[in-house]
């Protein structure tokens, strides 16, 4: 019964999401339903639909449980972009640095090195919070641009292949490069970028999950999130909570770089990201700020996303924008479900009507 | 003037009125009595037009009448005021009394003319409201009149008062009662929904109770008393008085000296208090609201910074002074909070897990390495702490919202008793409960401090606090201004301390 509320309000988001993107097809001159059948028929064909479908999820699903841990202790991260690039450079860095080192020593430093860039990144945001009461809102969005420039920096002055023109480092060392999943699954080529991370992505899902709902901490950081003021009475340190929730928040942004730096490019790549971490934030929005929820939009993300490119390519008019559109239609109207059922901040059941 | 035969009303499954029969006769003070719950509300709602009853009719000076808005009830002459005010908070007093009734005709207000009849009407009920005020600006006393007279402006012959006293401080329910009395001399009818025996028995001329949607007393004020009405209400004989043996008191588990609060702005709330609980008494506070109390009590239970507080607390021989929440409640000082929704519960947070705030990092909450949430335990827990102190519904999954407000507080009062505390800190500990609830709370209450817990009350009912008392304080202005003996201090000598400090 609750899960049957939970999920009809997200359902009825993308359905009438859908419909209006359908009109407008069929305002520009396509059939809708051809186009939709495109969409959903690349995206989720085997091998190389799916495959490229859950690469594509791998980091929404990071960015998705980042917003998910610092909303459920009632703050805004909309700085998972920034502390993605940090975490990716971080572990760029270690593989760049530490290239000649076993890969079975290599392998976990580089993901520490991805966590620790995320997390430290999204830190400071929260002891500012916590110190000084600034906003996270702001203090997150200035270091985006902060991160984004330093890295062009480093990129551009330090680890770049002299004479390269494209703003990207010098690769890691092969004993940095976590294998693809191709390698496992019959069937499913090994050119697809899909790798382990996204297995990762689906265990720290599971580790988000048992963390906020069935440990001390977590309690802590939801008590906060719901009530500071009861969590201070219950003696709870809010001022703690806050930073513990932005460092694991930015530490699971971070974890983007693994998928990225060890599974895909094998060097840093300047300006990889494409939004993952605001899309992030519709992520965790439309997975009602959980760990499942976060997957199932995640995929509804990606497949948008890879399903998108064959609906430019093969209809009249109808250009992969309208994958932009149905997102932000999405958006709207769960930010709409959001205004119906009262502020912001209330994200629980359906408000119980009293008799 | 106004009497509702065999009104029945159902909201899906819940029989909130079954044929309710009330009489109210011209020129009275009528009161309605019940508990929460009741149907006192829902019934005099269907009067004013705002819901329809399934069944019944309304007879208004005799004649039926279909009342479908309270538009209808209006032209009747019937006005209503509700718990919650519904004024516009950043317009003038006037502005507000107009809405909905605008004088002049066509784009042009008359706000003049309307200013008069207000002041006319002020005069002629001694309501000393100024038509130019801003309502923000004004008390929640003041704004109560506002409501009346909006009830006044538009000709209203019966006045029905929803809980009116609720938000009021005693001196201004005093003030309060006189306007109340004034308009039944003018000829109005007043019809007063409340709770609470004292004001029933000091306003009306005659009484209906009700129980469980129904009416089962109708009686005349200067024929009954309160035990009458409390057993009509409740169904079952029930204590007013707090029964109680002398108190077994030991050694000082709580010393305060010279304790003073700062707070933002350089403002003190708290001054130089000094007091002591011995273990095994109940010390109460007495004083009007905003006297200091909300930041002693929250002073002491840990939750103001320790560079707001100048001084010593003590817990036996331990100084606690620069101490957080965690340490002293580990220390085994507990807590009832003066505001449970803000404080007391975590309102989107389920039954269960609201009942292991505060001991949620501990054993046995806490299993498997030290991290670990028991859910057995948990559930345990909320189980003894829902059946022991009556929380109903005793569904550990509900959320705390779903609760009523009388049944939030038993849910925080069980939750405190729990942890077996050596030193328990009341703030309001009945406000918004049920007479019922009241007595239950009050036994428990007097039940720890029988068992050896050193108990500081604060409570703006001063009934309670000289029932429950073992040794009353009175605070004025953020001082202790005096002690009294409970037992035999009269009402007028607290009173005078509240009000004047000397």
């Amino acid at each position: 019964m609750i899960l049957l509320r939970e999920l009809l309000f997200p359902l009825i988001a993308v359905v009438a999401a859908f419909i209006v993107g359908g009109i407008l097809i069929l305002v520009i001159g396509d059939n809708p339903l051809q186009a939709y059948g495109l969409l959903f028929g690349s995206a989720l064909s085997w091998p190389v639909g799916i495959g490229y479908t859950l690469f594509y999820a791998t980091p929404l699903i990071f960015t998705g449980l980042a917003v998910l841990v610092a909303f459920r202790c009632g703050l805004l991260n909309i700085g998972a972009e920034g502390q993605l690039y940090i975490g990716a450079f971080a572990t760029a860095w270690v593989g760049i640095t530490l290239a000649n080192l076993s890969p079975w020593l290599l392998i976990p430093l580089c993901f520490i090195a991805a966590i620790l860039g995320g997390g430290v990144w999204g830190a400071i945001p929260g002891v500012l919070k916590a110190r000084f009461g600034s906003h996270e809102v702001i203090n997150t969005i200035m270091l985006n641009f902060i991160a984004v420039a330093l890295l062009s920096y480093f990129t551009q002055y330090h680890y770049k292949t002299p004479g390269d023109p494209i703003m990207q480092t010098v690769p890691i060392g092969e004993g940095a490069h976590i294998a693809r999943l191709g390698r496992f699954i019959p069937g499913l080529p090994e050119f697809i970028p899909l790798n382990l991370a996204f297995v990762l992505a689906l265990i720290c899902c599971g580790l988000v999950y048992l963390f906020l709902w069935r440990t001390k901490w977590g309690y802590e950081l939801r008590a906060t999130g719901t009530n500071p003021s009861a969590a201070e009475y219950g003696g709870i340190s809010v001022r703690k909570q806050i930073i513990v929730a932005m460092t694991i928040s930015g530490a699971l942004a971070g974890m983007v770089g693994i998928n990225e730096v060890l599974g895909y490019r094998y060097r840093y790549y300047d300006g990889f990201s494409d939004n993952y971490g605001f899309t992030g934030i519709a992520v965790a929005l439309l997975g009602r700020n959980h760990p499942v929820g976060v997957i199932i939009s995640a995929l509804l993300f990606a497949i948008l996303q890879r399903g998108g490119i064959p609906v430019d390519a093969f209809t009249e008019h109808v250009t992969k924008d309208i994958v932009q559109v149905l997102q932000g239609t999405i958006i709207l109207f769960v930010a709409a479900e959001a205004f119906f059922r009262g502020p912001f901040a209330k994200f629980g059941l359906l408000n119980r009507s009293k008799v | 003037m106004l009497e509702l035969r065999n009104i029945t009303k159902r909201f899906g499954n819940v029989l909130a009125n079954d044929k309710v029969n009330i009489v109210v006769k011209p020129g009275t003070i009528h009161a309605i009595v019940g508990e929460n719950g009741a149907g006192k509300s829902t019934a005099m709602r269907i009067a004013y037009g705002f819901y329809k009853a399934d069944e019944g009719e309304i007879l208004v000076d005799g004649h039926v009448h279909d009342i479908e808005t309270p538009h209808d009830a209006i032209a009747l002459g019937i006005g209503m005021v509700h718990q919650h005010f519904m004024l516009v908070d950043t317009m003038t007093v006037a502005e507000n009394i107009v809405l909905g009734a605008e004088p002049g005709s066509g784009i042009a207000l008359d706000l003049v003319q309307a200013s008069f009849e207000i002041r006319r009407l002020s005069e002629e009920f001694k309501l000393a409201v100024n038509p130019g005020s801003v309502i923000e600006r004004l008390s929640v006393g003041q704004q109560q009149r506002v409501e009346l007279m909006k009830a006044l402006y538009r000709h209203a012959r019966l006045l029905i008062l929803d809980e009116p006293t609720a938000v009021l401080t005693p001196q201004e329910v005093e003030e309060f009662f006189s306007i109340l009395r004034r308009m039944r001399e003018q000829g109005k009818t007043v019809v007063i929904i409340t709770h609470k025996l004292t004001e029933v028995l000091a306003i009306s001329d005659e009484v209906t109770v009700m129980r469980d949607g129904r009416v089962v007393g109708r009686l005349q004020t200067k024929e009954t008393n309160a035990t009458e009405l409390a057993r009509l209400m409740v169904g079952r004989e029930v204590l007013l008085r707090v029964e109680k043996t002398p108190a077994k008191t030991g050694s000082a588990e709580l010393s305060v000296r010279n304790l003073s609060v700062t707070v933002r702005g350089g403002a003190k709330p708290v001054k130089d208090v000094s007091l002591e609980v011995r273990k095994g008494e109940i010390l109460g506070i007495a004083g009007v609201e905003g006297n200091g109390q909300t930041e002693l009590m929250e002073a002491l239970a840990g939750l103001l910074s320790p560079s707001q507080l100048s001084g010593e607390i003590r817990i036996e021989d331990r100084d606690i002074t620069q101490e957080g929440a965690r340490l002293r409640r580990e220390l085994g000082i507990a807590h009832i909070p003066e505001d449970r929704h803000r404080r007391g519960l975590l309102l989107e947070f389920d039954l269960a897990e609201n009942s292991i705030l505060g001991v949620h990092y501990r054993h046995p909450i806490v299993a498997y390495a030290g991290t670990f949430l028991d859910n057995g335990a948990i559930r345990r827990r909320a189980k003894e702490i829902l059946e022991g102190f009556d929380v109903r519904p005793a569904n550990p999954d509900l959320p705390a919202r779903a609760l009523s407000g009388g049944n939030q507080q038993k849910l925080i009062i069980g939750r405190e008793f729990k942890v077996d505390p050596k030193l328990l800190l009341v703030v309001q500990p009945t406000r918004g409960v049920d007479i019922g609830a009241i007595e239950f709370i009050h036994r428990k209450l007097v039940g720890l401090r029988d068992s050896g817990c050193a108990v500081l009350l604060v409570s703006a009912e001063l009934e309670e606090v000289m029932s429950l008392s073992d040794r009353l304080l009175i605070i004025h202005e953020g001082r202790i201004v005096g002690e009294v003996d409970p037992k035999v201090a009269t009402i007028e000598e607290i009173g005078l301390l509240m009000t004047r400090g000397h």
